[in-house]
């Protein structure tokens, strides 16, 4: 029985609820966050009609969003209209398999945990790219077209900087990232100057290239509304369209989740006088830092153009990547 | 013959040219940033556009074909719908028009009322503008900023005449109502803390904005020549160097009796007559407004009646008139032809926003999607006063 409970194939089925509920739950926390968040930073009450303060709204819309009709017009590609949602979702949802929640704890302790991270985040440009071609839409495509070039351009630092980490970690298990980063703040690699400078700075990239990736201001062009109507989703309507939305509230926080593995010690308490407190509450807390700061880039910064998103990019963000890649390797080597 | 040809022409053009590359992309009625029911006809390649046909119409209402049919009193409701965010203006424009022509002299309170309502008026349509402007760009935050200072204004025109946006509050002759019991104070408090939120929230937040700047400068370049040779007017050509207020150029009202400067554009940040110091024009000038609502409050007469010199029946004497005044958006022109009955024969506007609209395609031409949109933030389009 003990080992029955060691192995994968037993703890999969509850990690696979536990991380459905993680994401439901977090898309209605964040929506309602952010429409609190929004409106206090602009001098609004946001929702309040629906239970108080509004708690429920959000609950209510997710209610209407299973109820809508269904829209499919004439002239739309069905079989991969129909596909793309869920790729698009089932790709962010499994980000969650492999990060850990608490000491000894991921869905799936893959050696390789990172990198699968990675490379099933970049599936989901899959998926828009066929929702964007399949609507038969202009303005999808644009919105698919800019998306793809844009997360696809933006995953070079990542990974740049992810590979940095693991250079400095040893492993590429997200469990064994967390672990080499016991023992306080200090020595997380986001903020321990004195172990590793060039991770802070890593940390930095990181955290501007991952709002591209996840489509955020002032890098949110894949569906500016004020441009592209509604970007690759234009076209969808009901549970469709929520599944999109559901899974760019769980991008947000798979990203800020990741952040908080790499850079800021996952589960690791802030001290180690303060372990008593649970795992999973400093991963969400901190994660849920980053969705915070989100927001508040969000309410503060335009957007950016096309042109510029590149530039930022290929001429910025990868050359200082690849600074990152290369210091931190040679400092690690000499001095670390 | 090209794509380019065969799309001035108005033939209809292929989604795939003969050199396969250009597209095009319908933008409107119904998309979120051509500020009401504008159709855009981009043809563009890749993301870059090649060229742009405006189609509008989509609110055509009849207006210069009712003021066949109605007297000048009743007239004055219908210009509030025209620019229906610049109302006050409207209405001050074609009662300016018809007391011209009747040589009717309005009295001193009521002129000052009159600068007072329009210029708060012109503060509230340029919030508009500015705040859409950075709408339309990603920037969420100053947009309610600027409507919630809108509001405030809003709140005293509701106070002065019951109306909020359509205020029917000009006539020709006089006003509909007089200030109520401590607006002038209202007014005053509000001048003092809007000033500080320019200053304090807008430049930092949306002006001087990196990218916010990086969006707009250098994009939309009119130069002082196509300005003039377009028409434009307002802001739009202010944004290009050149100081020409109707205000101050063509003074009507009591305008001459105010000192305050004619802002114009200086290539700032990127070039002059770019999409951002049309922008600022509008910044600049919200400022200039109130300190015109601070002499004009300061001045005023407090007694008079404001409806003392409204003619009973207004009977338009034989002739035509051009008449013009500077609304939020530019020139504004009533011209007006009366046969000496009880209705005009003849109203015809000249409709600033529909001017600044006609560059839109000249300025266009190689820029991104997303430079049209920014582009047509900074014209500062209304619909309502294009169509008619």
């Amino acid at each position: 029985m003990t080992e029955l409970m060691q192995t994968f194939w037993f703890w999969a089925p509850f990690s696979a609820v536990v991380i459905a509920i993680v994401v439901t739950v977090n898309a209605l926390l964040s929506v309602y966050m952010e429409r609190k968040v929004s409106a206090w930073m602009q001098d609004r009450l946001g929702p309040m009609e629906n239970g108080p303060h509004g708690i429920l709204q959000t609950v209510i819309d997710a209610v209407k969003l299973l109820l809508k009709e269904d829209i499919i017009a004439r002239g739309i590609d069905r079989p991969l209209f129909k596909l793309a949602p869920y790729i698009v979702f089932g790709a962010s949802f499994a980000i969650f398999a492999v990060t850990p929640f608490a000491d000894g704890h991921p869905a799936a302790d893959l050696n390789v945990g990172i990198f699968f991270a990675l490379a099933i985040s970049a599936f989901v440009v899959a998926g828009i790219m066929m929702a964007g071609w399949s609507s038969n839409n202009k303005w999808s495509l644009y919105g698919a077209m800019r998306s793809v070039a844009q997360a696809v351009s933006y995953e070079v630092p990542i990974s740049l900087v992810v590979l940095a980490v693991v250079m400095v970690s040893g492993s590429m298990s997200m469990q064994e990232i967390c672990v080499s980063q016991a023992g306080g703040f200090w020595n997380w690699h986001g903020l321990s100057l004195h172990h590793n400078p060039f991770l802070v700075l890593g940390f930095l990239i990181y955290f501007i290239a991952s709002l591209a990736e996840v489509n955020r201001t002032p890098f949110d062009l894949p569906e500016a509304e004020s441009e592209l109507v509604g970007g690759y989703h234009t076209e969808y309507s009901g549970m469709r369209f929520a599944l999109f939305f559901l899974s760019e509230y769980a991008n947000m926080l798979a990203v800020g989740m990741l952040a908080t593995v790499l850079f800021l010690g996952g589960w690791q308490p802030l001290h180690p006088a303060l372990g008593f407190i649970p795992g999973p509450l400093w991963l969400f807390g901190k994660a849920y830092g980053f969705v915070l700061l989100q927001m508040w880039i969000r309410m503060t910064l335009p957007r950016l153009r096309v042109d510029q998103l590149m530039h930022v990019c290929w001429k910025v963000l990868v050359p200082a990547a690849m600074g990152v890649l290369v210091l931190g390797g040679l400092w690690e080597l000499l001095i670390g | 013959m090209d794509n380019h040809e065969l799309f001035i022409q108005g033939s209809r053009v292929p989604d795939r040219g003969p050199d396969g590359d250009l597209m095009t992309l319908n933008m409107g009625p119904q998309h979120p940033s051509t500020h009401g029911v504008l159709r855009l006809e981009l043809l563009t390649d890749g993301e870059e556009v090649a060229s742009i046909r405006p189609h509008i119409g989509y609110l055509h209402r009849c207006f210069e074909k009712h003021c066949e049919k109605l007297t000048p009193p009743q007239i004055v409701p219908y210009t509030d719908r025209m620019d229906y965010l610049a109302s006050m203006n409207n209405n001050l424009g074609f009662a300016v028009a018809c007391e011209r022509m009747l040589g009717l002299q309005v009295p001193e309170k009521v002129e000052y009322l009159r600068v007072v309502v329009a210029e708060l008026n012109r503060i509230a349509s340029h919030l508009v503008a500015i705040g859409t402007c950075g709408l339309d760009l990603g920037a969420l935050t100053p947009y309610f900023f600027c409507f919630r200072d809108r509001e405030m204004i809003l709140d005293f025109f509701e106070e002065i005449c019951g109306a909020r946006l359509l205020y029917n509050y000009i006539w020709v002759g006089g006003l509909s109502h007089d200030f109520p019991e401590g607006m002038d104070d209202k007014i005053l408090r509000f001048c003092d803390y809007f000033e500080a939120r320019i200053d304090n929230e807008l430049n930092p937040l949306l002006s001087f904005n990196k990218i916010f700047i990086g969006r707009n400068a250098g994009i939309g370049v009119v130069s002082a020549e196509q300005a003039w040779a377009f028409g434009l007017s307002g802001p739009s050509l202010r944004g290009s160097g050149v100081a020409f207020d109707l205000r101050r150029d063509d003074p009507y009202s009591i305008y001459d009796r105010f000192q305050w400067k004619v802002c114009v554009g200086e290539g700032l940040v990127g070039q002059l007559g770019d999409s951002w110091d049309r922008y600022w024009v509008k910044v600049l000038e919200m400022k200039e407004s109130l300190s015109i609502i601070r002499q004009a409050l300061a001045a005023r007469p407090k007694d008079g009646d404001v409806r003392e010199a409204v003619p009973g029946r207004v009977k338009l004497p034989v002739g035509e008139l051009y008449c013009r005044t500077e609304t939020p958006r530019g020139e504004l022109g009533y011209y007006i032809v009366s046969g000496g009955g009880n209705l005009p024969e003849r109203v015809k506007v000249r409709a600033p926003a529909f001017s600044n609209l006609c560059i839109i395609d000249e300025i266009s031409r190689g820029a991104l999607i997303s430079d049209v949109v920014a582009i047509l933030g900074s014209l500062d389009i209304v619909l309502g006063e294009i169509d008619r």
